[in-house]
């Protein structure tokens, strides 16, 4: 799966957002993705992560990403 | 409640810090389960580890239960607190060690690690 797919499935949940994907491996499974939003304010990282998994809940459960980072922080 | 689902939910109630994986602390499977053992080993916390790779159905309901969809999966104290990326910036910030210790008590770090089998019909 291409990192721009990944970015646009993640700038559709996060419109005001900063978001930044890397392919850790250049396979296009392994990603590590960078979410900056307001969504998250007032959300622990527990809760913040979900709403990337859920952003992401396709290629999750379609195998296409095989290992995912993330790392999440609020811009408020 | 499945069998399974309850032996799952009884690991994750009952343990002080419960780690599903893939693989056992000992033979570890996946890099994510290693940096959540490696940040849980980081300070001293007791691991009570459970290997979902011997059956599928481990990994489905464990999402079932936490709602989380991806492995490795962290607990303390029946609380759900995330996978390999939070529990890393977790003991960077010093919060896991604070996590545990308001969980556990100040004493809380024997290092102390176990395997249970949640597909076994004994008690765990």
């Amino acid at each position: 799966m291409a990192v721009d797919t990944l970015r646009g499935l993640l700038e559709q949940a996060f419109p005001s957002g900063n978001v930044d994907v890397i392919d850790r491996t250049g396979g296009g499974d392994h990603f590590h993705v960078t979410v900056v939003s307001g969504r998250f304010a007032g959300l622990g990282l527990v809760d913040q992560h979900r709403l990337v998994y859920d952003a992401l809940a396709e290629p999750l459960a379609d195998g296409t990403i095989h290992e995912l980072r993330i790392s999440t922080r609020s811009d408020t | 409640m499945s069998e399974l689902k309850d032996r799952i939910q009884k690991v994750i109630d009952d343990e002080p810090v419960a780690l599903f994986m893939k693989g056992t602390p000992g033979f570890v499977m996946c890099g994510n389960s290693q940096r959540a053992l490696e940040a849980l080993r980081s300070v001293g916390a007791p691991v009570t580890a459970v290997d979902i790779l011997p059956d599928p159905r481990i990994r489905q309901e464990l999402a079932d239960v936490s709602g989380w969809p991806t492995i490795p999966q962290v607990f303390i104290g029946g609380e759900l607190v995330g996978g390999a990326d939070i529990a890393e910036e977790l003991v960077a910030s010093g919060e896991l060690r604070e996590k545990l210790e308001t969980a556990l008590g100040s004493d809380y770090a024997t290092g102390r690690e176990n395997v249970v089998d949640v597909l076994a019909t004994s008690e765990v």
